[in-house]
């Protein structure tokens, strides 16, 4: 393998915030409730929108009668497919930046309905409750046909995707002989693995807030992870001039995937903006926002082979998702596990089932958080038979390289991740065989994973903005949705440019500002945190050339490399006592600001040769009541590398946040339907279970230093996903220390666990 | 929201008066009835607000008990200091229930009548006899993880999802109700009623009667009781399954025995049958898992809940067994 140069520009040494553990620069915003929501903008003349849901999951309307709901005093408007305005015609102007191969659904837009709580309806009124009940008065009736929802009952009608939707790639093709190798192996673990649906349910509800100006332009307040991709599909969908409208969201109240893709509220409200042309807001309901996107159920074979030394000889991972009748979602699952461990034999297949849905949407490490599991629940029960601790198992097939591609990690500090995350547990202290610890009649499991994901870099660009005053403005159309990126892009342009953090403001969530993609995929921070390095490097070079042309310049006769910037101020680095402040150059230079844009690209002479991945070790331990089977989270560590951590502060936040939700998908969250009627049935927060604090016991966090300086300049890698990935394994495997009980189904309820004591 | 009229009571009788008309409901704390009109599912065309009546008090009885005021907040009777002492079964079941914000602001009247958590009691686009009687019941054959095992039929396999009320069962607590009629007791067995042919009604009230208090006899069993709440998390869930225990005993033997059941049927259960067979017999497991059978006998699971029929009882033999094993009155 050839020597790859260092990234250009590579920040060597961080010579400010970065690498510290800086405070949200927006927390104080959102605490005293100054950050404001999509739904919590205004005019005088708004109008409430409220969607009718269909009460059938697949079928056709016959009649819509609206008259009750218009003969209400206040009620503006009744919109339906009936009456909707001509739209665009082909599936490309509906198609977004995270839209899978397909016809995306499209609302309103014939009288065929595709799935439960399709919207069928849009009613407008001055209120809010008043549109609300004036939405039950809509009359609506329906032919219905038979749907399918039920994915075990479908899953042998499967077909192979492909391609079909960015940032994952179809499973390579099989190594070896993986089906002889199992049968030859003198330790096997063949098992099916099944992951319920979830859905994202962020605390805030999609809404959209379309404001009317009365030149005609509009700003739309949108909850969503792109404001430029809502943008476009807007203009799309609507023919709307780029000028003419501008999408905003500054703040979003969690999305976690569900932000992704533009969503039918967005729809709705520009619908009746530009119909009405007054100042629209819509927001969905909590049973509504089980409309629309969730992590798809899954349904998974694993079979390991291996030597009695625990040397992995076959490894085979077969999944089958769900997916909707109009597109192909595709979170691939299966891949990571022929990239996890060395194995000469590997066979990975992957399946989407057409069911009667809407379409399954990202959600938190999508793909891996399904997989990943499954593979190390199966590490769990090898190591098991061959009567091997388990972190052993897995240092003995540890992977140099991608088995997949041959080709090196750009760094991987899983060792190190391991033997950190052993030591903070006390590993070491593990008696090995089930139901051999306890306390009372709480029986104590130890149980741990190894998770991994992408370490993904986009495209974006990044204005910067000096002022005359020392005054930094630095913007891009990404978003913070809770993650810290108004703080790590705050922190990384104040580092590069030797400025306290309070002289920088960072400006994200306005579709006006330069390029940058969904944020999603733990990709910002390399992403958009590349591209604001790059424009704070011109204008640091800008500032060493101003300062060139001063008549008395203590710099005189020194390169730019052997200047720094720090504390508002260019040193030369050897000799501190030259120094000129950023403020008396642009005086000196009779400069009022100085303005730049850059745009930062993923470095593809190291991408094309190279696998780059964040990696993870979790420890956990359980408490299951040995007669009640009730299950509670004692205690976890997570063990991180994932390349420079810009900030330990919110990166920390990050994984706990995932950690919490690795409890929930380990234990508690499943969407329950209703296969007579095709619904979901918990779509409420009282039954729909995510974890309450009382769930969620001391997470330990722990950065491993992980050296990387082909993944971006910044060296940093992106956190977010990570947390979740090994969490739901590390959780039914210290449940099967505990018991002895194995469950391969999540969520792990108390039924399950019981169902094995007796 | 429907339109509604909205008037405030200012004495019980004029509460009872008023609600004469047809449609109407009393509205105390909210924390339900609210929620349910967002959701279209109670749809009253009048709400009588009696949150301002004096009937907030938690006072002393002739009888040697305690009289709950309908509208004692939850968290004031959980934590009133006569109620820990004497009664903590009762104290540990209130809060297991809800967060601390609803039990701040539910009333014990309330709790009373608060309606099932049914996935499809609460979802208008799907079957429900207790909400659209003649509708059918979607969860038999639907999803039903959360149902009845107990006293169900075949129009309604909702359970009462109350804890509070678990534990007034056990206590034989008697609601006084203050009616068109005059006042009257309803021993609390009586207050709650299985679904049979009419799931739309979830107790024994007639139009137009206000809960005025609940009367705990003398007896609270707080030596020897407990409140046990098995739930799919640790808080902020309904119970699966809930056990209120109370013995009574005589060096190792059982003297009286109180056994309700919540989480499992359309009221909180009791048998006192399962109670006869514990006394006079050893406090220990065997003698609590013969009752439970008792207690269990015609319970009848579905698709998704048979489990609990087996966790029900695992938790009563846990719950006698932490009763028993008590020393004295204990906090909650």
């Amino acid at each position: 393998m050839t020597a790859i140069p260092s990234i250009p520009g590579f920040l060597k040494e961080p010579n400010g915030p970065i690498g510290k553990p800086v405070s949200r620069v927006d927390g104080r915003k959102k605490v005293t409730g100054d950050a404001h929501y999509a739904a919590e903008f205004t005019l005088p003349d708004l109008a409430h929108g409220y969607i009718v849901s269909s009460a059938i999951a697949r079928g056709r309307i016959t009649r819509i009668d609206a008259s009750a709901a218009l003969a209400l005093p206040g009620v503006i408007h009744v919109f339906t497919h009936e009456n909707r305005p001509s739209l665009a015609w082909f599936d490309r102007k509906w198609k977004d930046d995270d839209a899978p191969k397909g016809s995306p659904f499209r609302p309103l837009y014939d009288a065929e309905i595709h799935h439960a709580l399709q919207p069928v309806a849009l009613v407008i009124a001055e209120s809010f409750e008043l549109a609300r009940y004036a939405a039950r008065l809509v009359h609506i009736e329906y032919e219905a046909a038979p749907h399918q929802t039920d994915l075990r009952a479908n899953r042998a009608n499967t077909f192979t995707p492909g391609k079909d939707k960015g940032g994952f790639e179809p499973p390579p093709k099989p190594r070896g002989n993986p089906e002889q190798a199992f049968l030859d192996s003198p330790v096997q673990v063949d098992a099916e693995f099944t992951q319920a649906a979830e859905y994202h349910n962020p605390m805030e509800m999609h809404a959209t807030t379309v404001l009317h100006h009365d030149d005609g332009t509009l700003t739309v307040h949108d909850k969503t992870q792109g404001a430029q991709n809502c943008h476009t599909y807007i203009c799309n969908v609507f023919g709307l001039s780029k000028s003419a409208v501008r999408v905003m969201s500054p703040f979003v109240g969690g999305a976690f995937g569900s932000g992704l893709r533009p969503q039918h509220q967005l729809f709705m409200a520009m619908l009746a903006a530009t119909q009405l042309k007054r100042s629209i807001r819509v927001e969905l309901s909590r049973p509504q926002m089980f409309s629309f996107g969730h992590r798809p159920e899954t349904i998974q074979r694993v079979a390991l082979g291996a030597e009695r030394d625990g040397t992995l000889r076959a490894l085979i991972h077969e999944a089958v998702q769900e997916s909707s009748q109009n597109e192909n979602y595709v979170e691939i699952v299966v891949n990571w596990s022929g990239q996890q461990y060395a194995c000469d034999n590997v066979r990975l297949d992957y399946k989407l089932t057409r069911l009667d849905v809407h379409t399954p949407l990202d959600q938190r490490a999508p793909g891996a958080a399904t997989g990943v599991p499954a593979l190390e629940i199966a590490m769990d029960e090898l190591a098991f038979k061959l009567g091997m601790d388990p972190l052993e198992l897995r240092l003995k097939n540890y992977a140099e390289t991608d088995p997949n591609t041959g080709t090196p990690f750009s760094s991987k500090e899983l060792r190190a991740c391991f033997r950190q995350g052993a030591e903070r547990f006390g590993w070491a202290k593990r008696s090995p065989a089930p139901r051999s610890m306890r306390e009372g009649r709480e029986l104590i499991g130890w149980g741990m994973a190894a998770g991994v994901w992408d370490a993904m870099q986009g495209q974006a660009a990044a204005k910067a903005v000096l002022g005359v005053d020392g005054k930094l403005v630095v913007s891009s159309a990404t978003a913070d949705i809770g993650t810290g990126t108004y703080t790590v892009m705050t922190q990384i342009a104040a580092d590069v440019l030797g400025l306290p953090i309070e002289e920088v403001t960072f400006c994200l969530g306005d579709s006006s500002l330069p390029t940058a993609p969904i944020e999603g995929g733990s990709w910002t921070v390399s992403t958009v945190g590349s591209a604001v390095k790059a424009v704070c490097d011109r204008v640091r070079s800008q500032l060493f050339t101003l300062a060139g042309k001063l008549e008395d310049n203590p710099l005189k006769g020194v390169a730019e490399a052997d200047v720094l910037f720090a504390d508002g101020h260019l040193i030369v680095r050897d000799d501190r006592s030259r120094r000129l402040s950023i403020t008396d150059v642009m005086r000196g230079s009779g400069t009022l600001s100085i303005e730049e844009e850059a745009r930062a690209l993923p470095y593809l002479l190291a991408r094309a040769r190279h696998t780059f991945a964040t990696h993870s070790a979790v420890f956990v331990e359980v408490r299951v009541d040995e007669d009640l089977g009730t299950i509670r989270v004692a205690r976890v560590v997570s063990a991180i590398a994932a390349g420079r951590i810009i900030n330990p502060k919110t990166a920390r936040s990050q994984i706990q946040g995932a950690v919490v939700w690795g409890i929930g998908m380990g234990l508690e969250e499943e969407a329950f339907t209703d296969h007579r009627l095709g619904r979901v049935m918990n779509h409420d927060y009282a039954e729909y279970h995510v974890p309450v604090n009382a769930d969620v016991p001391d997470i330990d966090v722990l950065f491993v230093e992980e050296h990387d300086d082909m993944v971006n300049a910044l060296g940093a890698k992106g956190v977010g996903e990570i947390g979740i990935v090994g969490v739901p394994a590390a959780i039914a495997n210290a449940i099967h220390h505990a018991t002895g009980v194995r469950v391969r189904d999540f969520p792990i309820t108390l039924d399950k666990v019981l169902a094995g004591l007796r | 929201m429907r339109s509604f009229t909205y008037a405030r009571a200012d004495s019980a009788a004029d509460a009872v008066g008023r609600a004469g008309a047809s449609g109407t409901a009393f509205v105390a704390g909210g924390t339900n009835l609210l929620d349910l009109m967002k959701a279209d599912v109670a749809r009253p065309g009048g709400l009588i607000d009696i949150s301002r009546l004096p009937l907030d008090r938690i006072e002393e009885t002739a009888g040697g008990g305690l009289r709950l005021g309908a509208l004692a907040r939850n968290a004031d009777t959980a934590y009133d200091e006569r109620v820990q002492t004497r009664y903590p079964m009762l104290s540990k079941a209130i809060l297991a229930g809800a967060s601390a914000q609803l039990r701040n602001m539910a009333t014990n009247g309330g709790n009373l009548l608060q309606r099932t958590r049914c996935y499809y009691f609460y979802d208008t686009a799907t079957p429900c006899n207790k909400r659209e009687p003649g509708s059918g019941c979607g969860a038999i054959g639907g999803v039903n993880r959360i149902h009845a095992i107990l006293g169900a039929s075949d129009q309604c396999i909702a359970v009462h999802p109350s804890d509070l009320c678990v534990a007034l069962a056990a206590l034989d607590a008697v609601v006084q109700v203050r009616g068109p009629d005059g006042e009257r007791s309803i021993p609390f067995a009586e207050f709650h009623r299985l679904p049979g042919d009419r799931p739309e009604i979830d107790t024994t009230l007639r139009p137009g009667d206000l809960v005025t208090s609940i009367d705990l006899p003398a007896k609270g069993f707080a030596e020897h009781s407990t409140y046990l709440k098995i739930r799919d998390r640790a808080s902020y869930a309904f119970a699966l399954v809930s056990v209120a225990a109370g013995l009574e005993l005589d060096g190792g033997t059982v003297r009286d025995a109180r056994l309700a059941l919540g989480g499992v049927a359309h009221k909180p259960w009791r048998d006192p049958e399962a109670e006869a067979a514990l006394i006079g017999k050893p406090a220990a497991p065997d003698s609590f898992r013969a009752a439970a059978r008792v207690l269990l006998r015609d319970a009848k699971g579905h698709e998704h809940n048979s489990f609990k029929i087996e966790l029900a009882e695992r938790a009563i033999v846990r719950a006698l067994s932490e009763a028993a094993d008590r020393k004295g009155a204990s906090h909650p």
